[in-house]
């Protein structure tokens, strides 16, 4: 399972940045999402300060639908899916191998993401462990809930509806617990042992040992 | 003799219209089975049975010692498909994706080079993504990858569709010299088959099922492929 998930997390990566989808589209669109929103409220800095985290959580959950969408778009040209079957690849390194693909695409567009907001809203971080914890784990969550979600949805006319609205409402843990996490760590209050960060590491992992063991079955319906 | 596929009233249903309908099949080691039919016969469903990736909804379906009905994964990457669709990733260069294959089936690959020089992409040509490939040098590239796999039963979907006479020739060639090594080919085509490549067997299918089934058409001659 480790060796597939090498392998297809390396072909993926490959693909997507070669594509260069990630940096030309979805960076844009987490950005323009970021401004658009803080327009929408209010763009005094005392507000704009406080509501940082929740509108750069917002950002990456928009942008993450079109990252796994990508990800489980990859195998449906030329049925390259029915590929992986014949050639035995295991559905638990699909699955992992695709999550990190995500992640690391999330991860590089969430540090850049970062840079913004610090520059547009001037937050003053005070506790970077926590913030980038939070952030491997809220991403950890988001890829892995994403992979799943969009391969179920792949099979459905309407995927690029359907995604949107079973992902949401899935990763809304997420974005609650990375949100209150970061304002945690934008104040004086942070701390590892941010309830919000435990939650963030427990959705995570339930949803990575979900997606390793049904996501054969999900392929193969 | 040993069975390498074994088919009794096999029942494949998609949605709710029944695409097998009580197949029968069975062959063993060194055959080269033409399976025929008018379009909607159920050709490349029986194919795609065969490599398991569709749902056995009744009956008994074996495939090189492996039960389809229990383990439907346990024997894909023992089989070849090649069909309409190669299964290539677009944004992957010729020899990125006979790497990948080779790597996802465990096989070696040293043999990428040899592969892909055996059906013509060479030199910039291996180098280039599938993207920018026509239709015929995207299904040498998947003929490369099979080639380099060397699978022990290969299920051959219209394969000689989109080739040139020489890639043809090196088909055959290389079904031929699998064969003589022990492999087992099924392969449908609508076009009389030329050349070096004669069927052993031709099994005509209608409605889902096995009509006629004629043996000893003409042995193969053995060929080795210079990989």
């Amino acid at each position: 399972m480790w060796r597939d998930a090498l392998l297809m997390a390396g072909k993926d990566l490959r693909i997507e940045f070669r594509s260069k989808v990630t940096l030309n589209q979805i960076l844009p669109f987490a950005f323009v999402t970021l401004i658009v929103f803080a327009f929408a409220l209010d763009t005094s800095p005392g507000t704009l300060q406080k509501v940082a985290p929740g509108l750069f959580w917002l950002a990456v959950l928009f942008s993450s639908i079109f990252s796994v969408d990508r990800a489980v778009a990859i195998e449906t040209n030329d049925n390259a899916g029915d590929g992986l079957a014949v050639y035995g690849v295991d559905s638990g390194g699909i699955f992992l191998g695709k999550v990190t693909s995500v992640f690391v695409q999330l991860f590089l567009l969430e540090a850049v993401l970062l840079v913004g907001v610090v520059i547009l809203y001037g937050p003053a971080i005070d506790g970077w462990p926590l913030v980038l914890l939070s952030a491997f784990f809220a991403t950890v969550g988001i890829s892995a809930a994403g992979v799943m979600y969009s391969q179920l949805a792949s099979g459905s006319r309407a995927k690029q509806t359907l995604l949107p609205l079973l992902l949401i409402p899935v990763t809304s843990p997420v974005l609650l617990a990375a949100t209150k996490s970061w304002q945690d760590a934008f104040s004086s209050t942070a701390s590892l042992g941010d309830p919000w960060l435990r939650l963030l590491i427990v959705f995570s992992v339930v949803y990575l040992a979900l997606g390793a063991v049904f996501y054969g079955s999900i392929l193969e319906a | 003799m040993q069975s390498l596929v074994s088919f009794k009233k096999v029942i494949v249903v998609s949605g709710n219209f029944p695409i097998l309908t009580g197949l029968d099949f069975e062959t063993g080691p060194g055959e080269v089975v033409l399976v025929k039919g008018r379009n909607g016969a159920g050709k490349t469903s029986f194919l795609r049975a065969v490599a398991g990736l569709l749902r056995i909804t009744k009956g008994s379906a074996l495939v090189l010692g492996v039960d389809l009905i229990s383990n439907p994964a346990d024997a894909r990457h023992r089989v070849g498909l090649l069909g309409h669709e190669t299964f290539l990733y677009e944004d992957l260069t010729a020899k990125e994706n006979v790497t990948f294959v080779l790597k996802a089936t465990r096989s070696n690959i040293s043999k990428v080079d040899a592969a892909l020089s055996a059906v013509g992409l060479t030199g910039r040509l291996s180098d280039l993504r599938v993207s920018s490939m026509s239709a015929g040098q995207r299904k040498k590239v998947a003929l490369a990858a099979l080639l380099a796999r060397e699978p022990e039963l290969w299920l051959l979907d219209e394969p000689h569709a989109a080739l040139d006479s020489w890639t043809r020739e090196v088909l055959d060639t290389a079904i031929n010299s699998s064969v003589a090594n022990g492999a087992t080919v099924l392969l449908v085509s609508h076009e009389p088959l030329h050349g070096s490549l004669m069927p052993t067997r031709v099994v005509e299918l209608a409605g889902g099922k096995v009509i006629t089934d004629t043996r000893d058409i003409k042995p193969v001659v053995a060929e080795k492929v210079p990989l």
